[in-house]
């Protein structure tokens, strides 16, 4: 029974979604939006529960003394600082004095904007090793990379004219062909996966 | 005397000020359309109307929507420029109000109007809208939005889909009787998951497990968490210590039930620590600082990376490369799926993933929804060929069948 009314339930929903790809009349639109309604209503339950665990366990860290303790009160304080302003203003109103948005345009954006700059230097370092020609496929790869990447930049456009459309006939063709073959892949395992799924058959994530 | 100039003197003024357009003239009320058509008295082409041709049902929908089809103004063709937009009236009684539910620029002659209520009548005018003038239509209608139970528009979506699952549960059902039969080619990436969990026990390591960036609606995720369920039991078998940081909190509550109840399996429910899986933050870029400090200050031994990540991929990948760390990573986002490849020793690639947790089961019944699935795939690359070679001899009903809408 602990099993069988969850399965029973996922098997329902998921002829339900499915089914309602293909009928548009309002009632089973109403439904589905319904269905989605609670699912946003069960995920704001969760950030809160979240949130909660966040917390606890910080504070946990704070009071064992555990490793790297003191970072976990930077934490509990942001949090309670960014709550509180949260609650003083809100978090939609943009007008001038917004002590939450103040915080998130001047503290938290910026050092995101950091964590996101550090891609360019990975990618540089993942290139390096990408494109190294230790057999015909890697030739292939750094071949195909830097015609692109002429292609891209002002500076192969200056060398010779051509560089832009080679890079657009790269993309347009063996490139997009490659996604696609991929993708149609990828969609086939996901509906083989749903079917087990609504099947009951895989339910590992839940035994 | 003096009273008669004072009128005449008014009636002058008054005069006067009508002459100049400061007063309305007789008859003319203050808020009545401006000329319809036609040039005005200073010889500027006036804006002429345009005309509704049809009022329908918008095809393979709730009945929430009407399409008005109008032949432009011929002001467009006479005077380019001369028509700005053209507002779409609408009233549910003919001799009604009308009122302006949408816009549309010039040159437009279809609009859709949604948010009505089906089966009940409305009928519509169309204005052109120019710099100092606008025409209606006539009134048309009245235009009913029908319900509609079928999207005919999805019927070759649909006899694929059958077609598809038809294939698998076939498949599926064949497994059942003929598992023996069954052959299913085993991914290196399987093996690998043993060795590096094998390798973070002997170091005395942590296992550093990451979900993705999206909710357990993600399939992804999902497919991300049947994998944990074979990952978590070889750490409870092997004794290696599991660290999973979430970035949603349903996704974490959902990972702490499939751990634990792997530790139940191996008989170790004592050393499941729900500790050891813990939300993050759902902030992309946050997330992605707390994991790699996680990396530097801990050198987990085995890192995996399966479920639906975006530029944090590489940032994750290229950090475990630095201390070290076995890889094996899973995306079906193509393309994130290049940075995976070049920066981790293991890829599942696309379908992989989801057919990983199905794979590691070893259960002959989930390996023959894989199979089925590449019959299907089968099926499409000879729906392929085939479409092409049609195309190729003029023949476009096959395509055309395909195509949505």
């Amino acid at each position: 029974m602990r099993l069988r009314i969850p399965l029973a339930i996922i098997f329902v929903m998921g002829i339900f979604t499915i089914v309602s790809h293909f009928i548009p009349a309002q009632p089973v639109a109403d439904l589905n939006q319904t269905f989605r309604n609670w699912y946003i209503g069960i995920i704001s339950f969760f950030i809160f529960l979240g949130t909660v665990n966040l917390a606890r366990s910080n504070s946990e860290k704070i009071k064992t003394r555990a490793r790297d303790w003191k970072y976990s009160i930077i934490l509990i304080i942001s949090l309670a600082v960014m709550l509180v302003a949260g609650f003083y203003k809100g978090r939609t109103s943009m007008e001038e004095g917004n002590p939450f948005m103040y915080l998130y345009f001047n503290v938290q954006y910026p050092l995101e904007s950091t964590m996101y700059s550090l891609l360019a230097f990975f990618i540089t370092s993942a290139a390096f090793r990408a494109f190294r020609a230790r057999n015909r496929e890697a030739v292939l790869l750094l071949v195909a990379a830097v015609l692109v990447m002429l292609g891209r930049v002002p500076i192969g456009a200056a060398m010779w004219d051509g560089f832009p459309d080679v890079t657009e006939w790269i993309m347009s063709f063996p490139n997009a062909a490659a996604k696609r073959g991929i993708r149609l892949g990828i969609d086939l395992g996901l509906i083989s996966m749903a079917l087990r799924m609504i099947l009951g058959i895989e339910r590992s994530y839940m035994q | 005397m003096h009273k008669a100039q004072s009128a005449s003197a008014l009636l002058i003024g008054l005069g006067m000020l009508i002459a100049l357009g400061f007063l309305p003239a007789a008859g003319a009320g203050v808020n009545e359309a401006v000329p319809a058509a036609g040039p005005d008295s200073a010889g500027v082409p006036g804006v002429l109307p345009p005309t509704i041709t049809a009022i329908e049902d918008t095809p393979n929908d709730g009945g929430t929507s009407i399409d008005i089809t109008w032949e432009a103004s011929p002001s467009e063709a006479i005077a380019p420029g001369s028509v700005i937009e053209y507002s779409i009236m609408r009233s549910d009684a003919e001799a009604g109000e009308f009122e302006n539910f949408g816009t549309v620029p010039a040159g437009s002659t279809t609009y859709s109007d949604g948010g009505l209520q089906h089966d009940r009548p409305y009928w519509y005018k169309v204005t052109a809208v120019g710099l100092d003038s606008e025409a209606a239509s006539e009134v048309s209608g009245p235009g009913y939005g029908r319900m509609q139970w079928f999207d005919d528009g999805l019927e070759s979506v649909l006899a694929l889909t059958v077609l598809i699952c038809a294939l698998i549960i076939g498949s599926i059902i064949y497994a059942r009787h003929k598992s023996g039969l069954m052959y299913l080619r085993r991914l290196p990436v399987f093996d690998a998951i043993d060795e590096a969990i094998g390798r973070a026990t002997e170091m005395g390591k942590k296992v550093l497990f990451i979900m993705g960036q999206l909710d357990v609606d993600d399939p992804q995720t999902v497919a991300s968490m049947n994998i944990l369920a074979r990952v978590a039991d070889r750490t409870a078998t092997y004794g290696a210590t599991l660290d999973i940081p979430c970035v949603w909190p349903m996704a974490m509550s959902m990972a702490r039930e499939t751990v634990k109840e792997s530790y139940l399996r191996a008989g170790k429910p004592d050393e499941y620590d729900e500790d050891d899986i813990y939300y993050m933050t759902t902030d992309q870029f946050g997330y992605v600082a707390g994991v790699d400090g996680i990396m530097m200050r801990d050198r987990p031994a085995a890192n995996f990376y399966l479920g639906a990540f975006y530029a944090e991929s590489l940032i994750f990948a290229e950090t475990g490369y630095t201390i070290g760390a076995i890889q094996i990573a899973g995306t079906a986002e193509v393309d994130q799926l290049p940075f995976f490849v070049v920066a981790c020793d293991y890829t599942l690639i696309g379908e992989e993933l989801y057919a990983a947790g199905a794979s590691l089961s070893g259960d002959p019944v989930q390996v023959g929804s894989i199979r089925g699935q590449d019959i299907a795939k089968a099926v499409f690359v000879v729906m392929i060929l085939v479409g092409v070679i049609l195309r190729l001899i003029g023949i476009d009903i096959f395509t055309e069948w395909l195509a949505i809408g």
